[in-house]
């Protein structure tokens, strides 16, 4: 018995040593990984310490490069197009439940205008809207996937709003889509106004704005009703062709969508109420304004492709001809503006060529020619009575 | 085994083994020590970056959300807390029913399953085989969207006498609504539940005196009936006011509604869970001695003697502690409610997180509830084992 006990307790302080001295071994290196990361310029000067007694020069072009006359840029700054690139791949959070703004049909291919602004990034980065990775996330999980930093950008019909912008960690880039919460009904029930709903039953998704929303809006008036409350949207709008609810609640675009695939569309119709604002956008983690930065201008990119008339036919002519200043920025032909972000000067040519202008990705996946389609309303240029506006190009 | 005797001088301390026993201990403490504290280190620096600090004050923030069963009163202006509790209920009122209706129904199905009669028996086995091989969440979801949702709308529903309503929107079923002395009653029943519990230690103890112990199981819940029946009819208007189901418009209202979510987790954990402690039962059974039954029979009692007074209690020692395991795992797998909407525990602790933003700190709550629970029905169990356990003298 006591020699077997000896070997025993070799052995395992043997195994303690090893698990400890890889974890000493870690704790080292992952404190040197965040100093490098927290504080970037503070190495570079170290680094300049050490090699100014042998080579003078070097260290001139080197704080050039590393440190114009700026202010230090915080933490994280410009961390995340850095991994992106060196993945060689743009992961991008997707819806995959509702078509015409983030579905994957039976072919396993992603489509839609969430899909399409993805694409549109991965243009502009790469010069290549196929260096992409979808991934699709549920309503509940999405905020911890962008946190985590298991996707790069979640572009999921995301309301943009206080706490998520917030406490949620995130930066909401710019609204792509002006939507608001509205209430669909089967047709023959004759329910037409939020107060018919008295008593009922509704569905709707957990996670969501739409949620509150819902619960507030019936609170004000004073209505009583049950929520039947799904994981997601599937869930929600099978239980709702079921006739478990006597009505599904979601933002408007998602309930011409999800009509589009019930299986009698045309017993169903939508409320005449609009029960909130809903924008909706791509949202960024805290931390990297550079990344915030690229995604933003990427939105503003399409908006004034559309603005100018550029589109994925015409942008080579276009880039051939064009005398307008601005437009000559935008595609690259003057100034450097895509090495300001980080990028290539074309990348706004890239995301015009290749996935297209504002209103090419709306007709493609909301327009008159599809299963879902919405009025452009209130997603219009300002100059035709909407609200798309996009800040200069200089 | 011989060692040779040494002095405790010529022992290096490498080699003593008193010093190495608590070394090895140690040195395994410490190394777990340093593995908890990296890994805590890592989140809480992971949440420094993003900007969290960690708390448990956002509970008591208004939940702005609404959840479609509660036991306790609850709004979208009630706080996180209450939305907990709400969920804790929930969770605590499906792993209740649901462990009292699978025992019962695990015990018929395990006797049936020994039964000579070939009929019940392959039913019992087949039953048992087909459920033990499915898995639960695919059963739960049959429940709800194959039966439950499945079932006619209110308009054509089913009607059985009752009257009990059967529809997609839910179960109606006739109840009982309190009145204003129902608090009265609850008192009436207390005390005779008292006295009826005095009667029995009175007769228990007078029959270890005489040799003769009268039928306590027979006098002690007539005298508490006794009591409860005088009680309802002295007070000045009946506790209890039966509300019966009725359609309204396109819901159901009145009597007690039972949500499809809830019928559908309840009826699948019952039936899943039913079948594993069938199988309990029946090892259970099976682990008494043949003898035992030829001594029974030899002494004239009857078969249901028999299994009432030898087989059972000498089952019940084998059966008591995998019992306990299936209760566990009932309650446990009572989390899947979160694949049909049921607002249980963990349903409303990811609504939560999702409305918070509040991870970390919501999935410790849901894994220590979840934690208490299981451990006080370890702990309930346990203890009723050592009470069944064969004394040995």
């Amino acid at each position: 018995m006591a020699k077997k006990v000896f070997p025993f307790f070799a052995f395992l302080i043997v195994l303690a040593l090893v698990i400890t001295a890889c974890g000493g071994a870690q704790t080292p290196t992952a404190s040197g990984e965040t100093s490098t990361e927290g504080q970037p310029v503070q190495q570079t000067v170290e680094v300049i310490k050490t090699v100014e007694v042998v080579k003078t020069v070097v260290v001139t072009v080197e704080s050039q490069a590393a440190a114009p006359a700026l202010p230090a840029p915080p933490a994280g700054y410009g961390a995340t197009l850095k991994t992106v690139q060196e993945r060689g791949q743009l992961i991008c959070g997707v819806n995959s439940q509702v078509p015409g703004f983030g579905y994957v049909d039976s072919a396993g291919a992603f489509s839609g205008f969430d899909v399409d602004y993805c694409r549109a990034l991965a243009a502009a980065i790469f010069g290549d809207p196929a260096k992409i990775e979808f991934r699709p996330v549920t309503g509940s999980e999405r905020f911890t996937a962008l946190q985590s930093g298991e996707i790069d950008i979640l572009s999921r019909n995301t309301t943009w709003t206080l706490v998520r912008d917030t406490e949620l960690g995130g930066n909401f880039v710019h609204t792509t889509f002006y939507d608001g919460q509205g209430m669909m009904v089967p047709a023959d029930s004759g329910l037409t106004t939020l107060e018919d709903l008295n008593g009922g039953t509704i569905c709707v998704q957990t996670g969501t704005t739409t949620e509150l929303n819902l619960a507030d809006q019936m609170a004000a008036r004073g209505l009583e009703y049950t929520p039947a409350v799904y994981q997601d949207a599937d869930g929600t709008f099978a239980a709702y062709a079921e006739g478990r609810c006597d009505a599904v609640t979601t933002d408007k675009s998602g309930l011409v969508a999800r009509r589009a695939v019930l299986p009698d569309p045309e017993n169903h119709v939508i409320m005449d109420v609009t029960m909130s604002k809903e924008p909706l956008g791509p949202m960024v983690r805290h931390g990297d304004d550079q990344w915030f930065d690229i995604a933003q201008w990427t939105v503003f990119a399409l908006f004034t492709a559309e603005e100018y008339g550029i589109t994925s036919s015409n942008v080579d002519q276009v880039r051939a001809e064009t005398t307008n200043p601005e437009v000559r920025r935008l595609l690259g032909l003057e100034g450097d503006l895509g090495l300001k972000l980080g990028l290539s000067n074309d990348w706004a040519y890239n995301i015009i060529k290749l996935v297209g202008n504002y209103a090419e990705v709306y007709d493609r996946n909301l327009g008159p020619n599809t299963p879902t389609y919405i009025p452009r309303g209130l997603n219009s240029l300002y100059t035709d009575g909407g609200i798309l506006y996009a800040p200069p190009f200089r | 085994m011989q060692t040779p005797i040494r002095t405790r001088q010529s022992v290096p301390l490498w080699r003593d083994e008193r010093f190495l026993k608590v070394a090895g201990q140690v040195i395994f403490a410490l190394v777990i020590a340093s593995i908890a504290y990296l890994l805590l280190r890592n989140m809480v620096e992971g949440l420094r970056r993003q900007g969290t600090v960690l708390g448990l004050s956002f509970l008591s923030q208004t939940s702005a959300f609404d959840i479609g069963e509660y036991l306790i009163e609850y709004s979208r202006n009630s706080s996180y807390l209450r939305a907990f509790q709400v969920g804790i209920l929930n969770t605590l009122l499906v792993s209740l029913l649901g462990i009292i209706f699978s025992t019962i129904l695990g015990i018929v199905l395990g006797v049936a399953s020994l039964s000579t009669n070939i009929l019940v028996n392959r039913l019992s086995r087949a039953y048992i085989e087909f459920i033990r091989n499915i898995p639960l969440l695919v059963l739960l979801i049959f429940w709800y969207s194959a039966v439950f949702l499945k079932l006619p709308r209110v308009r054509e529903a089913i009607t059985l006498p009752g009257p009990t309503y059967l529809t997609n929107r839910g179960v109606g079923i006739p109840w009982g609504v309190p009145t204003a002395t129902f608090k009265t009653y609850l008192w009436v029943l207390f005390i005779g539940l008292a006295v009826a519990l005095l009667l029995a230690f009175l007769m228990v103890r007078r029959g270890r005196q005489t040799g003769r112990t009268p039928l306590v199981a027979l006098w002690s819940p007539l005298l508490f009936l006794g009591i409860a029946t005088t009680g309802w009819l002295v007070l000045p208007a009946p506790p209890l006011e039966t509300s019966l189901p009725y359609v309204k418009g396109l819901n159901l209202d009145g009597g007690l509604i039972l949500s499809p979510e809830f019928m559908a987790i309840l009826s699948g954990l019952v039936l899943y869970t039913a079948a594993f402690i069938s199988e309990v039962v029946r090892a259970g059974i099976q682990s008494v001695a043949k003898g035992q039954l030829e001594a029974a029979r030899a002494l004239g009692l009857s078969s249901f003697e028999t299994l009432r007074l030898v087989v059972f209690p000498q089952a019940l020692r084998v059966i008591i502690p995998p019992l306990t395991s299936q209760y566990l795992n009932l309650t446990k797998n009572s989390s899947l409610a979160i694949a049909i909407g049921y607002p249980d525990l963990f349903y409303v602790s990811n609504t939560i997180i999702n409305q918070s933003g509040r991870a970390v700190e919501m999935i410790s709550l849901v894994m220590l509830s979840y934690l208490i629970m299981s451990l006080l029905t370890s702990a309930f169990m346990n203890w009723y084992n050592q009470r069944v356990r064969l004394v040995e003298r």
